[in-house]
């Protein structure tokens, strides 16, 4: 038998038993779509999470007071340190030539009151570097001058939610809001940003340093953005970064350094991993898939026992018996893969509108692996059944035994 | 054409062993005509198959066209049968979900014929045994006569040299028996060798020679020592 005929031949059978070939479709079609879908959502979430960690700014180095080591009772995520991080440290980060800027951070939480609305929300206290480093937008005034940053100055710039919500559709600008106990004047409002690392940048305000350092009664900073002024010099940036904490820390080794490179590159080998996990579970439908093909197989074989006896008698070698059989499954899985693609891709556009935060997409490799893996099963547990059909005794299959 | 020396072919149920074919001498010619006869169980379809080399014989020898067929790899016995031998069924089996063309045409797929000449030579044959009009009718929309008609059609369309038919009226009335009876006898008279298994004394008796089979033994041919 031609390759053409087989093929046409094991068609003629797939369309011959609806039933039988829709329930395989079926397993095959959910297998693949099942292992297209969690791997687009893996792949998602990795893209998600690297993306929110790439968007915190270019070079980025983040300086957090205390340092990883082994301590006698349950492990903090950072070593305890008896030295804060102070604005006097940031600000001597900036004699590093691998340096470009550096914004200190110190956070607390406060009321933030306009007339009679207020708002309990996140103060930022930073410089004017913030905006640069953290590539924010402002949507209308201006952020800080770069002023001396131990400056308290009563100034402030408000997220675009805390500001509809304090002065809605009107003018923000110059007005005072009272932040805390003290005053600050409106100088701008950020441009819409959404979340970033758990931090809702719509509903904070960011006042100078020195100011939120004097609002919390607090000289210890939260951390400290450091842009470096290139992806080479970040090695030598985090290099001067911990010598000059180490010269002005009595020789203690007490932060820790973590580049944003380091952070998108531990977050991308976790999601890869968990990527590749759900979609090594979903496989596991697939493989489900497979045995059911080669049950609907034996059925066919045994059902078609006459059938394979007339074709013997006709002159059909065991080779080609067990071609037409292979064929059958062979299209079973891929028509079913490619049914399990397509469902695949249906299911991951209705995610994508339902939750346009997510980026879901198909991957390439998930797709062909799918199909490779369908293909592959739908053929090797068809070759039992093609097998059994090959060996049959001319004689007792055309008298249906 | 055929010859048939000291063939046997044993079964073994459990612990008793069955000869469906015990010692059996015989040759057919060319072109002859033969009814090979018996009570049910006396060997008749056993040696039809054997002929039909669906089966391999216990012991003994069987010439094909001077071929000890006996020696043949199983794919080498698919190929004689594509190439040598027709067969007709009593129940005609056709493939249900092919129509009457298809089911026409499965031998010379088999047989790796070109699409082309296929289509040529399944008209041809459709024409030949009146089927023209039911070419693209499925077997469940024939009636008995018609379905046999598309096996003996199905028999015939790769020009074999030996046809073998396994009562083939058991399963039709007497018009659409006839008619098959017929078809096969006017093959046989354009030179092919024909071969037929059947319990009907009145189908017997229309062959120039009969073989009556009693418990695996031939016990009577009436053309025994002509056809050499």
């Amino acid at each position: 038998m031609i390759a053409t005929d087989v093929l046409k031949f094991a068609a003629g059978s797939v369309l011959g038993y609806r039933a039988r070939t829709l329930l395989t479709l079926l397993a095959m079609g959910i297998g693949v779509a099942s292992v297209i879908m969690l791997t687009a959502l893996g792949e998602g979430a990795r893209r998600f999470v690297t993306g929110e960690f790439q968007s915190l700014g270019t070079h980025l180095l983040i300086v957090l007071p205390g340092r990883s080591e082994t301590t006698g009772g349950p492990p903090p995520l950072l070593g305890e340190t008896p030295r804060d991080l102070t604005l006097d440290d940031a600000l001597a980060l900036e004699r590093s030539r691998a340096v470009r800027r550096i914004a200190p951070i110190a956070v607390g939480s406060a009321g933030v009151s306009y007339r009679e609305r207020e708002r309990e929300v996140m103060i930022i206290g930073s410089t004017a570097a913030f905006l640069d480093v953290r590539h924010l937008k402002m949507a209308s005034g201006r952020f800080f001058s770069t002023s001396h940053p131990r400056r308290a100055s009563p100034v402030c710039v408000l997220g675009a939610k805390l500001k509809h919500e304090l002065f809605g559709a009107g003018p923000a600008i110059g007005r005072w809001v009272r932040i805390g106990d003290r005053r600050f004047r409106v100088l701008g409002t950020l441009a819409s940003e959404g979340r970033s690392i758990g931090l809702d940048l719509e509903d904070i305000a960011i006042v100078p340093v020195a100011a939120a350092q004097a609002l919390f009664d607090s000289y210890s900073l939260f951390r400290v953005l450091v842009e470096a002024r290139s992806d080479e010099a970040i090695p030598r940036a985090k290099r001067d970064i911990l010598r000059i904490i180490r010269q002005r820390h009595e020789g203690e080794d007490d932060v820790t350094v973590v580049t944003q490179d380091a952070l998108v590159a531990t977050f991308d080998k976790i999601f890869t991993a968990l990527t590749l996990t759900v979609a090594g579970i979903a496989s596991i439908s697939l493989v489900v898939a497979g045995i059911l093909i080669m049950n609907v197989m034996l059925v066919a074989v045994s059902q078609r026992t006459t059938e394979v006896g007339l074709l013997k008698a006709l002159g059909a070698s065991s080779g080609a018996i067990m071609r037409v059989f292979l064929a059958e499954a062979t299209i079973l899985s891929l028509v079913g893969a490619a049914v399990g693609v397509a469902v695949g891709y249906a299911a991951i556009r209705f995610v994508d509108r339902a939750y346009p935060l997510l980026p879901l997409s198909m991957p390439l490799w998930a797709v062909a692996s799918a199909v490779l893996v369908a293909m592959t099963t739908g053929l090797l547990f068809g070759v039992l059944p093609a097998r059994r059909a090959a060996k049959l005794d001319p004689v007792a299959a055309l008298a249906g035994r | 054409m055929i010859q048939f020396r000291h063939a046997q072919r044993l079964f073994t149920v459990g612990d008793q062993v069955v000869r469906a074919l015990d010692d059996i001498d015989f040759d057919i010619a060319a072109g002859e005509y033969a009814a090979i006869t018996g009570p049910s169980g006396s060997g008749k379809s056993t040696l039809l198959n054997a002929i039909g080399l669906l089966d391999r014989l216990t012991h003994g020898s069987y010439l094909l066209e001077g071929t000890d067929v006996t020696r043949l790899s199983d794919d080498e016995l698919a190929r004689t049968r594509r190439e040598m031998i027709g067969f007709v069924f009593q129940f005609f089996h056709l493939v249900p979900r092919l129509t009457a063309a298809q089911n026409v045409e499965l031998p010379l797929i088999l047989s790796e014929v070109a699409p082309g000449e296929r289509r040529g030579r399944v008209s041809e044959v459709l024409k030949a045994y009146g089927l023209t009009d039911r070419a693209q009718h499925r077997p469940n929309q024939l009636s008995g006569g018609q379905r046999q008609r598309v096996a003996i059609a199905r028999a015939t369309v790769t020009r074999p040299q030996l046809i073998l038919a396994d009562e083939p009226t058991g399963n039709l009335d007497r018009a659409s028996g006839l008619d098959a009876v017929e078809l096969l006898e006017k093959l046989n008279r354009s030179g092919i060798t024909l071969l037929v298994v059947t319990h009907d004394p009145e189908l017997a008796t229309r062959a120039p020679r009969q073989i009556r089979l009693v418990d695996g033994k031939i016990v009577s041919d009436s053309g025994a020592g002509k056809s050499q």
